[in-house]
């Protein structure tokens, strides 16, 4: 019923729902690095690389920046969308909304391929 | 009193502007909005506004006080004043056709969107559809509505996406027809709402249900659609 041209056909239930379960990740993970980090008050560069060389860490936390990329568009295109419109733009709207989109998307993406580089390169 | 008034002719004003009374209110009474209204059009007739039945029923009169959306017919002065100034502006979000009167189209469209009737494709009774007392009760809170748009001009969502986003009053409406058990035709009616906006641009603020003069909860709805989207999807 509703088109949009960068809605992608996607399900309001779907969007939803993974910003619901991608929260929770993001919130688990924070929580869990607030513990560690309380809990080792003589933390230096040696422990901290350690804690990332475990694969649990290292996929933990590639779940987390997957949650956290997925929870930022959802978010930025709804924002767009609320705001980005042709009622407060006028006629240019569609064009500056995709612009927009574009570049968060792009960064997201950069965001996401860098933080894989930087979980497993060592 | 002093009654500020939103002032606004579209074909010979180039932009709204306030209007300042002064009313005497009589013994100081605690009267609803409407008859401060009143008073104010004995002084100028050319002030307009809706009303009808004035005492809640019908839903014509809703109008924004001091910044509070409600039927001026069942505020009392005292409802919506502390000093001793009384400002009346237009629901907001829709555009005015003149003072503090609206189009709402946009408001209507969204309700006719949800098809607010039932659909039935079993055989026609011979008499008619019959309903248990526990499926009747489930209407209540739902059915209640009179569609002043109180709740959907106060809903920002709504304001951003008019033609897009259902509104609180529309999807109160909407789950009025899918809690009913004589409709058969819920999965059409879930699959039209599915969408990233008819629903879900709920942010679950409750703007609408702080205004609602019927004192309904459109939230509450919103959040039994999304369980029934949710059930669907599973
Ligand atoms: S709870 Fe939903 S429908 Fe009600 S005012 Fe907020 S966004 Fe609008
Ligand atoms: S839900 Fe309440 S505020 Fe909204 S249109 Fe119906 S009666 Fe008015």
């Amino acid at each position: 019923m509703v088109t949009n041209v960068i809605s992608f056909g996607r399900s309001g239930l779907y969007d939803w729902i993974v910003q619901r379960i991608s929260a929770v990740v993001i919130l688990l993970y924070v929580l869990c690095h607030a513990a560690i980090i309380l809990s080792t008050p003589d933390m230096d560069y040696v422990r901290w690389r350690a804690l990332f060389a475990d694969t649990g860490m290292r996929f933990f936390s590639l779940v987390a920046l997957a949650a956290l990329c997925a929870h930022a568009w959802i978010g930025i295109w709804t924002i767009a969308t609320d705001y980005l419109t042709s009622r407060i733009l006028g006629p240019k709207a569609t064009f500056i909304r995709f612009l927009f989109l574009l570049i968060c998307l792009g960064t997201i993406v950069v965001y996401f391929i860098w933080g894989i580089m930087i979980l497993w390169s060592a | 009193m002093q009654v500020s008034i939103y002032r606004y002719n579209p074909e010979t004003d180039l932009k709204p502007s306030m209007q300042d009374f002064q009313v005497e209110i009589p013994n100081d009474k605690d009267i609803m909005i409407l008859d401060v209204l009143a008073l104010v059009k004995e002084q100028d007739d050319s002030v307009a506004y809706r009303r009808s039945c004035r005492e809640g029923v019908c839903g014509s009169d809703g109008i924004n006080m001091n910044g509070i959306n409600g039927l001026a017919c069942i505020t009392p002065i005292s409802a919506v004043t502390k000093k001793d100034k009384l400002i009346l502006r237009p629901l907001p979000g829709l555009p005015i056709v003149r003072d503090l009167v609206v189009d709402m189209t946009a408001f209507y469209k969204q309700y006719e969107r949800i098809k607010p009737y039932l659909q039935n494709d079993e055989a026609t009774p011979a008499i008619e559809r019959l309903q248990s007392p526990e499926d009747r009760a489930k209407l209540d809170g739902l059915y209640e509505c009179i569609l002043c748009a109180c709740c959907s001009t106060n809903c920002p969502s709504f304001w951003w996406n008019p033609e897009k986003f259902v509104g609180p009053a529309g999807l109160l409406q909407a789950y009025r027809f899918l809690a009913d058990s004589r409709d058969t035709h819920t999965e059409e009616r879930l699959a039209d709402l599915e969408d990233p906006f008819s629903v879900f641009r709920c942010r679950g603020i409750m703007n609408c249900v702080a205004v609602c003069p019927k004192g309904l909860n459109p939230t509450k709805a919103i959040g039994h659609i999304r369980s029934m989207l949710m059930e669907r999807g599973a």
